[in-house]
């Protein structure tokens, strides 16, 4: 199937002010693109919960987004700390993020189901030690 | 009804092109080409952000004249909130409202009084439909404005319910045609306003097909007029204020959702921090919320262009007015007339797609790709002195059709230098070639050499 574009972003580890400025660069293009809202939304919101763990959970990592007119993938890796159980992680409520993260409204646990939810297809492909990779796809 | 008509404007004569206004527009609706900044209309919100930032005062507002109170049999000054908190020490509202009639108006009717209403309807709407929350006020025309055109997902939260100056309209005009007999057109409703969104709503209004306000005034025009009419001889005024606390903290952000008392609200002042917090919201960033305050202006209405006041200077005011008022004076119980107002919006706001490339999905994606590859080819300065805010945006316009590469003065400047090694390259070839070697060509030659040397010194 054809790729028609890509964005690609690095995006920093530890710096919360700046998490979340790619999801919503995403966001803006597809405004211009004249997706339809519903599906504007669930790309910003699942990119926007993989940048952020990304920054708390992985010292950052890449972003990339390929637009093709049946779908949006993105693909998140991260060369983290990886997760060493993901079916746990992806239980509503599970966390491992550190108090300081959790003070500032993080850590409830929801970003990873969330991230399924909002999208047709979700893959975790992860190495402890070694990295963390998800892809996910929103069908047009 | 033309959905954009704006208040808004440029005067072309005092434009002297010079780039400030084009970085501070919320919606990167300005240009400058050919000397002249341009505004184009469906993407314009009428913030108001540009005329506090043009030098030349070229961005205006287009409004009313308080001369036309000639055209109309009787007429009603409906006074924004705002207005209060531009006097200094002002210890008595009817101060202002006799003040009103002095200058000619036969009655006043105060917004924050009409505030007070909605501010009970907007209670009880919240509580019916508590499921729907957060919901986002619709007070500031130029929020429902930004939403409309770049927030589609958040378009069903606007919170349905008429804004002050709506209802105060209504009840004013009601209210004289009952007091006078005459026909509803004789009489004449004059907002005076704090700024231009309030302005365009008249015209072009939001939530409603028609706004029952006839005319709209600044503050700025009206205020000097009334200075000469104030007296504190309270043995001479009228008592006409019906308003307290909750009503004229309206003018001022958080005011309208303190009138709400409920504890998960968010309200928020400035455009650009307003844009911040829809992207946010769009993004279900927020929880348990379930009112968000929304201004377009710094320090919500008393910031509007229109004042003459220091916003801050107005809420420190309008907070030592407050100290001497009740909290609310206006109750949709109170009278007969008040009880069978319909405070719902009868019009849906509908989406307004302007910002998309093409017209389908595939061609604005192809559209994307072109754009994204001419703002790699571009420098990236975000210089401006092609006539767009940034060379994203300009990359945009040559994708539209509406601006080319050589508007960079960049890609330009490397075009003209191409040129003229071109041309160079050229007469010397015409030199060798011919035998008729005369003064004119080396002429032509040793400028153009000037040209490129002079062109190139200037490339980094
Ligand atoms: N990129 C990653 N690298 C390493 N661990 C991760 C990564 N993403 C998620 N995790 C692990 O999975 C857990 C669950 O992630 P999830 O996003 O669901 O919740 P959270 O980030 O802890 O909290 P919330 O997303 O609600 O703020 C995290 O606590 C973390 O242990
Ligand atoms: S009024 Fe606001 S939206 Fe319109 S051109 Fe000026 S800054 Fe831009
Ligand atoms: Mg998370």
């Amino acid at each position: 199937m054809e790729e028609l574009l890509t964005f690609n972003y690095t995006i920093p580890g530890d710096d919360f002010t700046r998490a979340g400025e790619a999801s919503s660069s995403v966001k803006n293009k597809l405004k211009k693109m004249g997706l339809d809202s519903n599906t504007i939304r669930k790309v910003s919101i699942a990119m926007y919960e993989g940048e952020i763990n990304m920054v708390i959970h992985a010292d950052g990592g890449t972003i990339t987004v390929e637009i093709s007119s049946e779908k949006i993938r993105m693909i998140l890796a991260d060369t983290g700390p990886g997760i060493a159980d993901i079916d746990k992680a992806m239980e509503n409520g599970y966390s491992t993020a550190p108090e300081e993260v959790r003070s500032l409204g993080f850590g409830a646990g929801m970003g990873l189901p969330n991230m399924k939810k909002y999208t047709d297809y979700m893959n975790i492909d992860s190495t402890v030690g070694v990295g963390t990779t998800v892809t996910m796809d929103v069908r047009l | 009804m033309n959905k954009f008509i704006h208040s808004v404007q440029l005067d072309e004569e005092a434009c002297t092109g010079c780039i400030n206004c084009i970085k501070y527009c919320p919606t990167q609706a300005i240009r400058v080409h050919n000397g002249k900044a341009s505004i184009t209309p469906e993407f314009c919100i009428d913030c108001g952000r540009c005329l506090r930032y043009c030098p030349h005062h070229a961005q205006t507002v287009s409004y009313d004249s308080i001369r036309d109170i000639r055209d109309y049999r009787y007429t009603v000054a409906l006074p924004a909130p705002s207005l209060y908190a531009q006097f200094n020490n002002l210890k008595n509202i009817d101060i202002v409202l006799n003040a009103l009639l002095s200058i000619g108006f036969n009655d006043v009717f105060e917004v924050s009084a009409a505030a007070e209403l909605v501010s009970e309807a907007s209670r009880a709407y919240i509580r019916e439909h508590m499921e729907d929350a957060p919901f986002i006020s619709t007070s500031c025309p130029a929020v429902i404005r930004l939403i409309r055109v770049k927030f589609p997902t958040l378009i069903p939260r606007l919170l349905p319910i008429k804004p002050p100056i709506e209802i105060a309209a209504e009840i004013a005009r009601k209210r004289a045609v009952k007091k006078t007999g005459y026909a509803p057109e004789k009489i004449g409703i004059f907002f005076i306003s704090p700024c231009p969104s309030k302005v365009a709503y008249v015209k072009s209004p939001l939530g409603i097909e028609k706004s029952s306000v006839d005319k709209v005034l600044a503050i700025k025009d009206v205020y000097p007029a009334l200075l000469e009419h104030m007296t504190d001889d309270e043995s001479r005024l009228k008592p006409l204020a019906s308003s307290g606390r909750i009503g004229i903290g309206w003018n001022n952000a958080g005011g309208e959702a303190a009138g709400l008392i409920t504890d998960n609200y968010l309200a928020c002042d400035g455009i650009m921090s307003t844009l911040r917090v829809l992207s946010d919201l769009e993004d279900e960033k927020f929880h348990g919320l379930k009112f968000v305050e929304l201004n377009a202006c710094d320090g919500g209405c008393v910031g509007g262009p229109l004042n003459v006041e220091n916003p801050y200077i107005a809420i420190a005011k309008t907070k030592k007015l407050n100290r001497i008022l009740p909290v609310a004076r206006t109750h949709s119980n109170d009278m007969e007339d008040l009880k069978d107002i319909d405070y719902r919006w009868n019009e849906c706001i509908e989406y307004e797609p302007v910002f998309r490339l093409g017209e389908s999905f595939r061609e604005s994606l192809e559209m994307m790709g072109l754009v994204e590859e001419l703002t790699e080819q571009l420098p990236g300065l975000d210089c401006g002195s092609c006539g767009a805010p940034t060379c994203r945006a300009l990359a945009e316009d040559i994708v539209r059709g509406e601006a080319t590469r050589n508007d960079c003065i960049y890609i330009f400047h490397e075009y003209i230098g191409s040129l003229s090694k071109e041309i160079s390259f050229l007469t010397r070839s015409l030199n060798l070639s011919c035998s008729n070697n005369d003064d004119s060509i080396h002429l032509l030659e040793d400028y153009i050499q000037k040209l490129t040397t002079e062109l190139s010194k200037k490339e980094r």
